[in-house]
């Protein structure tokens, strides 16, 4: 570990710990926790976003799985990018319309009843459990590459310092982190991406050509088919990121920071914007990660191609670059886990606690005080998790969370919104449906069996053959929702009427 | 729930159902839905149309500009896609934003909120 990443790496705690302690003195109430209050601005909560979207997984996943397997890890950044389309349509003027600080509360909106509520929030934190040990085993294993200390220090690092951030600053030093984040990820993959193109003598048409003599894989590298041969393997992938991203709750939770609709809508402009360019830029690091640090030393470092950004930093840009990108996965990891812990902490605290056990009688004082338990104990829990689950395979818990997102969430929230006959057994049978299939399907897939010893948690032949179930997952959520209405034969159109109404123009009582 | 409170719910959903059916509020509707449908179907199917034109087929294997085939042209074309529909609904929704709030209106003033 050299001076440099120490400072850079005691810069970042330095800051993200300023921002918490102005944050904590402006987190009094359970909507500042929850929500900063309402007050973030378009461009605020679009950075906001990009800042809890662009995971470790994103960043260093992505670059490493272009470099190398070429045109097929770039499927990621397209399905995660045109996600939100599917965000900015459907999902986000009715969520922020309808709800306050949770998806159950937008579906609640139209029901009002405990059953509905506690299955939302089961399925949130299901998620949240998935998708917060991928990134902490992740960020585990990436710091301790990084900075060479031992895998459990540094979970325990990471974990401390989101246990803080959420703790004291609540949803505002979380957003905070977050910005900072993404500014400093963009800038970091701005200046790889223009040395890598400068290499090339800022021409791309010269960059594909050498590309296709510049790995093992040949011209092959620059077609698709390397790494998904299956296609209806490549289809549910697919499926799953572009319909995932609509139903991840800490992505969900980010709406309900801005005051209205339309500040809604212009946070997803700009989240799009940063994203996109984020994403068009992994071109650059997974090709210049395959062209000058080679797909063997990539390899040699982490076999899923985790370090190959950071590699490639090194050769461009020596120690200093290396430090800086470093320094930047580590702030990337910290802010995504602290969105989680928030999502979690607020299906815990006040559906389950507030809305549920306490029926909503319940202080502004008790509500921050559960928020604050909730929070704790996600994270520990989250923390002792991860020590376990060293050994899970990361890229399959992504994908499992963004599968469980898909299929349990987006059904009801689409028919929350647009259909009128939509009922409670509709809604629990439509959010069941889709978590179950998803969790059983993946549970019998190739992730979980595989006749190779140590490819996947147990030996043996998968009974599913999909690695991702989305395909089969999202149809089953949306037709259990559909034979939960139909059949349990009650209707609500009055309910409707105002659910309509305020999901379109943002109406609320005074 | 007592009576008078069972009565008020009452009158509330009325409310609610009656602004729906009015003719401003349609349109807003109408408006959203012809913006909103063939939208939505357009870019799911350009979307998926990558993975299973890769998957099923060679067509985008071959060459379009020197060494970049048309597989990385259509990749690029679904981000230049995002971006423009991202433009053409921002546009777009100022429209529906004062229909909504010219709805809102109407109710309020009706049903002296």
């Amino acid at each position: 570990m050299n001076t440099t990443v120490v400072i850079l790496f005691l810069l970042i705690v330095a800051s993200t710990l300023i921002i918490t302690y102005f944050a904590a003195k402006r987190t009094r109430t359970a909507n500042e926790f929850y929500t900063a209050g309402g007050g973030l601005t378009g461009w605020q909560n679009g950075l906001a976003i990009a800042g809890d979207y662009l995971s470790a997984a994103s960043f260093l996943g992505i670059a490493g799985s272009i470099a190398l397997t070429g045109f097929d890890g770039f499927f990621f950044s397209i399905g995660y990018l045109v996600a939100y389309l599917v965000v900015l349509f459907i999902v986000a003027e009715p969520l922020r319309n309808l709800g306050k600080y949770t998806l159950a509360d937008m579906i609640n909106a139209r029901f009002d009843a405990k059953k509905v509520r506690g299955v939302a929030a089961l399925s949130t934190i299901t998620i949240v459990i998935f998708y917060m040990i991928a990134q902490l085993v992740g960020a585990g294993a990436l710091i301790q590459l990084l900075f060479n200390i031992d895998y459990w220090l540094a979970v325990l690092i990471v974990g401390v310092m989101m246990t803080i951030y959420v703790l004291f600053g609540g949803m505002t030093a979380t957003s905070w982190v977050q910005i900072i984040k993404a500014v400093l990820l963009m800038a970091a993959t701005v200046v790889i991406s223009f040395i890598v193109l400068s290499k090339f003598n800022f021409n791309i048409a010269t960059m594909f050509t050498k590309m296709k003599t510049a790995t093992p894989l040949g011209e092959d590298f620059l077609n698709p088919g390397v790494k998904y041969k299956n296609p209806l393997d490549t289809i549910s992938l697919m499926t799953a990121l572009v319909l995932g991203t609509a139903g991840l709750p800490h992505i969900l939770m980010r709406f309900f920071t801005v005051k209205d609709a339309q500040t809604a809508r212009s946070s997803v402009m700009w989240a799009t914007w940063i994203v996109g360019i984020f994403y068009i830029l992994t071109v650059f690091l997974g090709f210049g990660a395959a062209a000058f640090v080679g797909s063997e030393k990539i390899v040699e470092a982490n076999a899923a191609g985790n370090m190959a950004a950071p590699l490639l930093a090194q050769v461009l840009g020596g120690d200093f670059l290396m430090s800086f990108v470093s320094a930047v996965a580590f702030a990337t990891i910290l802010a995504v886990v602290s969105g989680l812990v928030l999502s979690g902490a607020s299906a815990f605290a006040h559906d389950i606690y507030g809305q549920i056990i306490k029926k909503g009688k319940i202080t502004e004082r008790q509500q921050v005080l559960a928020a604050k338990y909730a929070s704790l104990g996600v994270s520990v829990l989250s923390i002792l998790l991860a020590l376990f689950a060293q050994n899970m395979n990361v890229a399959f818990l992504v994908s499992l969370a963004f599968c469980i997102a898909g299929s349990a969430n987006l059904p009801v929230i689409v028919y929350t919104i647009f259909w009128k006959r939509f009922n409670t057994a509709g809604a629990i049978s439509a959010m069941l449906s889709g978590l179950i299939s998803a969790l059983v399907l993946v549970s019998i897939s190739p992730s979980v069996f595989s006749p190779t010893e140590g490819a996947a948690i147990f030996v043996g032949n998968p009974i599913f053959p999909l690695t991702n179930p989305a395909i089969i997952s999202v149809p089953l959520g949306f037709l259990g929702g559909y034979l939960g209405t139909v059949l349990s034969g009650k209707t609500d159109f009055v309910r409707f009427a105002e659910v309509k109404f305020r999901a379109n123009t943002g109406y609320r009582d005074k | 729930m007592d009576h008078a409170k069972q009565e008020k719910l009452e009158v509330e959903k009325t409310k609610f159902e009656r602004i729906i059916e009015t003719g401003k509020f349609k349109e807003l509707m109408d408006q959203k839905k012809k913006f909103l449908s063939p939208y939505t179907v357009f870019f799911l199917l350009f979307y998926f149309a990558l993975p299973i034109l890769t998957s099923y087929t060679k067509l985008l294997h071959q060459p379009a500009f020197g060494d970049i085939n048309w597989a990385w042209i259509f990749a690029f074309a679904q981000f230049l896609m995002t971006w423009t529909l991202v433009t053409i609904y921002m546009k777009k929704s100022s429209k529906f934003d004062k229909l909504a709030a010219d709805v809102t209106e109407e109710f309020v003033k009706k049903e002296g909120e």
